[in-house]
């Protein structure tokens, strides 16, 4: 999938997020590691009233501090929208991000996690012989090093790799595009920490669903 | 490390200099280092309890301060936690044979649906290091592995681990079943795992929950010195 022009890269994505406001109605305070997806669904549908603004990805790995960022963005912004979304599920806050959006009465999207939303809550909570699966989505192929490599100090210290995954059996590639080159850097990925590669196309899943709700209008068949 | 640094000769080293350099090279996660010095004491006659608290734990403890106050992270205490265990492997035959002081046992394990265990092992390894005798039944547990073992090690202690905020919950389902079947108030429970906190650790009826490895140890000592002295009165 190709960056939207008005998007940064995924290395602002991770740090900074961004904010795309058009003066719509509707805003959405999310993860930046949606944005490009919640990007290429405003445009495919035309959800012109819909505004974006995107944490830091980054707070994917550091949860407990989810619920004060999203809570500072929707109250410093809530008074210029209709209506404020946001676009976290859980992300491992434990049922505080829940308990700061039902206090704030914002709604978010519903499950565990994105990779649950992606492939739908109700097929990801179907599965139970994936406790040992390693999730990537696009955003986290790409982002990888960023995420996962580095931060783990597998760059550092690679002997760590088997204290860290020595329990997970496969990497399952959550793809929301078809892009041949992201599914081989995602296969690299599983490589490089000793895991089996699946492929699983989820598009995007309830994320879509939810959006089109919001939007008021049905999902695009396009 | 410094190539200066690179030449010492353990072996040249007198006893308190050795063990301030274990202390340097368990900070530094020098598995081999590490090895080579308690292998050193024991031929200089220390007795093997001794090595496990001075050098080995002593040093843990540093290394467990400097994460607690964010100085080291998580790459940095495996890989100390990694020379311990190095120096673990070679005390721990010596220890049952030379009579070390027991402090109890506990029974320890990932709870069902989750396959994280970096942090169980470090509390394990910390609790053997204190003195406990560890029964880790791994991960992905359901309640009745944790049972089973309880029925089997009559342990003091039962301590689960979690990393997932969906499997935490788990943990209740485990006290909650010892309450049915007459067992919560045999056993100290502790829990612990990164999505958790004290709140939590009340909420499901826990003893206590345990922030990292060091308080775990601390906490065990402390209920376990509790028991007995309630035992005892």
């Amino acid at each position: 999938m190709t960056r939207p022009a008005d998007l940064p890269d995924d290395t602002q994505l991770t740090r900074d997020g961004v904010s795309l406001a058009q003066g719509g109605r509707i805003l959405l305070v999310a993860c930046g590691a949606l944005a490009r997806e919640i990007v290429a669904l405003r445009d495919r549908n035309g959800w012109d009233h819909i505004d974006l603004t995107c944490l830091p990805a980054i707070l994917h790995n550091h949860p407990e501090r989810i619920a004060d960022a999203v809570e500072a963005t929707v109250t410093a912004r809530r008074d210029a929208y209709q209506k404020v979304y946001v676009v976290y599920a859980d992300c491992g806050t434990g049922g505080r991000l829940q308990d700061t959006c039902a206090r704030l009465g914002v709604e978010m999207i519903k499950g565990p996690h994105c990779y649950s939303f992606y492939e739908g809550n109700a097929a990801f909570a179907a599965h139970d012989d994936e406790v040992t699966a390693f999730y990537l989505t696009d955003f986290l192929a790409r982002q990888f090093d960023a995420f996962v490599w580095k931060p783990l100090g597998l760059d550092r210290h690679p002997e760590l790799r088997e204290m860290y995954f020595g329990n997970y059996t496969k990497l399952v590639y959550q793809a929301q595009s078809d892009d041949s080159a992201l599914t081989a850097r995602a296969r690299a990925c599983a490589e490089r920490l000793g895991l089996a590669f699946e492929r699983r196309f989820t598009g995007y899943g309830d994320l879509e669903r939810t959006l089109a709700d919001w939007a008021g209008s049905g999902p695009s068949s396009g | 490390m410094s190539e200066e640094e690179d030449e010492i000769i353990l072996s040249e080293l007198d006893d308190e200099e050795l063990v301030q350099q274990m202390f340097d090279d368990l900070y530094d996660g020098l598995k081999e280092e590490i090895e080579e010095g308690v292998t050193i004491l024991l031929d200089r006659g220390w007795a093997p309890y001794d090595i496990l608290t001075k050098a080995l734990v002593g040093g843990m403890t540093i290394v467990g301060a400097d994460f607690r106050d964010g100085i080291l992270f998580v790459p940095e205490v495996l890989l100390a936690a990694n020379a311990m265990k190095g120096g673990m492997a070679i005390l721990k035959p010596l220890l049952a044979e030379t009579g070390a002081p027991r402090m109890g046992t506990m029974v320890i394990g990932t709870v069902k649906g989750d396959i994280h265990d970096i942090g169980k092992n470090l509390v394990s390894m910390m609790m053997e290091g204190a003195g406990f005798e560890v029964v880790d039944l791994g991960i992905n547990n359901p309640v009745e592995n944790y049972l089973a073992a309880l029925e089997e090690h009559k342990p003091d202690i039962l301590g689960m681990s979690a990393l997932l905020t969906t499997t935490m919950p788990y943990m209740k389902v485990v006290i909650d079943t010892m309450i049915e079947q007459g067992l919560r108030d045999d056993y100290i429970v502790l829990v612990g795992g990164a999505p958790l906190n004290e709140e939590f650790g009340k909420a499901i009826g826990a003893d206590a929950y345990c922030r990292d490895a060091a308080v775990a140890v601390e906490t065990a000592k402390d209920f376990v010195s509790r028991k007995h002295n309630s035992l005892s009165a």
